[in-house]
């Protein structure tokens, strides 16, 4: 097996492999959770818990299974491993839900639909099926750990630049004082559509110039 | 208002006011990644709207019928992936065996739509509506086809763009998926026309 640094493992999630605006990952929560810099960072860092969690988790679970059953009985249990994953998965989604809702019921509400829906984000089932499967416990932890910040800082991004113009707010706070008038398009959905496809430009952009030197 | 009425709205108000792809960004990634050609954007609609009114009226039965009578409300998220996850597996042996033709058009996009969030989304919905309350089965089948219809109607409509696209002369950068977003963005400007009609 080709050696992995984990640096390179942590960092390639924030740049090279960027989960949204490279990979195209997870598009649907990074679209309706990013109207303001608050709710990006609570789905960023509740989608964040729950790659962490499942990639351990599977990294673990394949690996005993490995040891533990003969080759012939491992090869038929890799046919199943997607609703295997799937369940894991959706174990994990219900618990943040939960403690979303118990202990930050504001935020919860806010989010609504799209805690329940962290179970189908691609990434999430992406980095179980490409990555923690065929890697150790800890390697899969910086993966995740790696990946998660690189969509949580995306989300931010979104959300800084939505909430800025839709809102003339940052975090809350008036950036422009009482006299500047919002463009309200912004926060509502053609707005984010808007915003994520000039990013994307943005990015492409500046690939394309780190490729030709 | 009777129940006739409330129906043809709840239709009216996901196909178009609500539309599942423009408004509620649910099903971003098959609306992005299969809306190149005209063909498979259909094909991929047919199958969506086939799959999220079947899944409206399983996921009704699974969670009034046997989550709710059995107090085990807290497993909806588990249950419902596995049911979509099962019923599209179902749907797909089905249609193989019983309509090979179909089954050829609509194959390859058939196992992508488990993790299509918006069947997830869309059974999400009916359980959890803003007042709270469980949506009746007609009413649940009905806001599954129709959510369907309106994927199918946002895809369409992006598809014939695109194709128009590949020869426009956009910038470097924003070839492919970034232009893409952005007609969405103008699409979605366009739909939010609708917003005042309900």
């Amino acid at each position: 097996m080709k050696k992995l640094s984990i640096t390179a493992e942590f960092f390639k999630g924030f740049i090279r492999e960027n989960p949204i605006f490279c990979l195209y990952l997870g598009l649907c929560p990074a679209l309706a959770t990013s109207s303001s810099v608050k709710n990006a960072l609570g789905m960023g860092l509740s989608t964040t818990a729950v790659l962490i969690a499942s990639n351990i988790t599977i990294s673990m679970l394949i690996s005993i299974l490995r040891l533990t059953l003969n080759d012939n009985f491992f090869n038929k249990i890799q046919q199943i491993r997607i609703p295997m994953f799937i369940v894991v998965i959706a174990s994990f989604v219900t618990v943040v839900d939960f403690v979303l809702k118990g202990y930050f019921p504001a935020l919860s509400k806010e989010l609504g639909l799209f805690v329940p829906l962290i179970v189908v984000n691609c990434i999430i089932l992406g980095r179980a099926e490409a990555f923690a499967s065929k890697n150790n416990v800890v390697l899969s932890f910086v993966d995740a750990l790696g990946m998660g910040l690189g969509f949580t800082l995306s989300l931010s991004l979104l959300g800084t630049v939505r909430e800025i113009l839709g809102a003339g707010q940052f975090m809350g706070l008036s950036v422009f004082g009482e006299n500047f008038k919002p463009a309200i398009i912004f926060v509502l959905a053609p707005g984010a559509f808007l915003t994520i496809g000039f990013l994307m430009g943005f990015f492409h952009h500046i690939s394309s110039l780190h490729k030709k030197g | 208002m009777n129940e006739i009425g409330i129906i043809l709205k709840i239709f009216i108000a996901v196909v178009i006011v609500n539309n599942f792809v423009l408004f509620r960004f649910l099903g971003l990634c098959p609306y992005i990644g299969v809306s190149k050609d005209t063909d498979s954007a259909l094909g991929m609609g047919m199958a969506v709207i086939f799959v999220m009114t079947m899944a409206s009226a399983v996921t009704w039965v699974i969670y009034n019928f046997l989550l709710i009578p059995l107090h085990i409300e807290y497993l909806i998220i588990i249950a419902f992936i596995l049911t979509i996850a099962t019923l599209v597996q179902i749907v797909e042996m089905i249609i193989q065996k019983t309509a090979p033709v179909l089954y050829e058009s609509l194959g390859i996009y058939l196992p992508l739509i488990t993790t299509n969030c918006a069947v997830l989304g869309v059974a999400m919905l009916n359980k959890d509506t803003l007042t709270g309350e469980t949506l009746s089965f007609i009413k649940s089948v009905i806001q599954g086809f129709g959510a369907g219809v309106g994927f199918t109607l946002a895809m369409f409509l992006m598809s014939g763009i695109r194709e128009r696209l590949e020869l426009a002369d956009v910038p470097q950068c924003f070839k492919g998926v970034p232009i893409a977003f952005i007609t969405a963005g103008l699409m979605a400007m366009a739909f939010l026309g609708f917003s005042g009609m309900l």
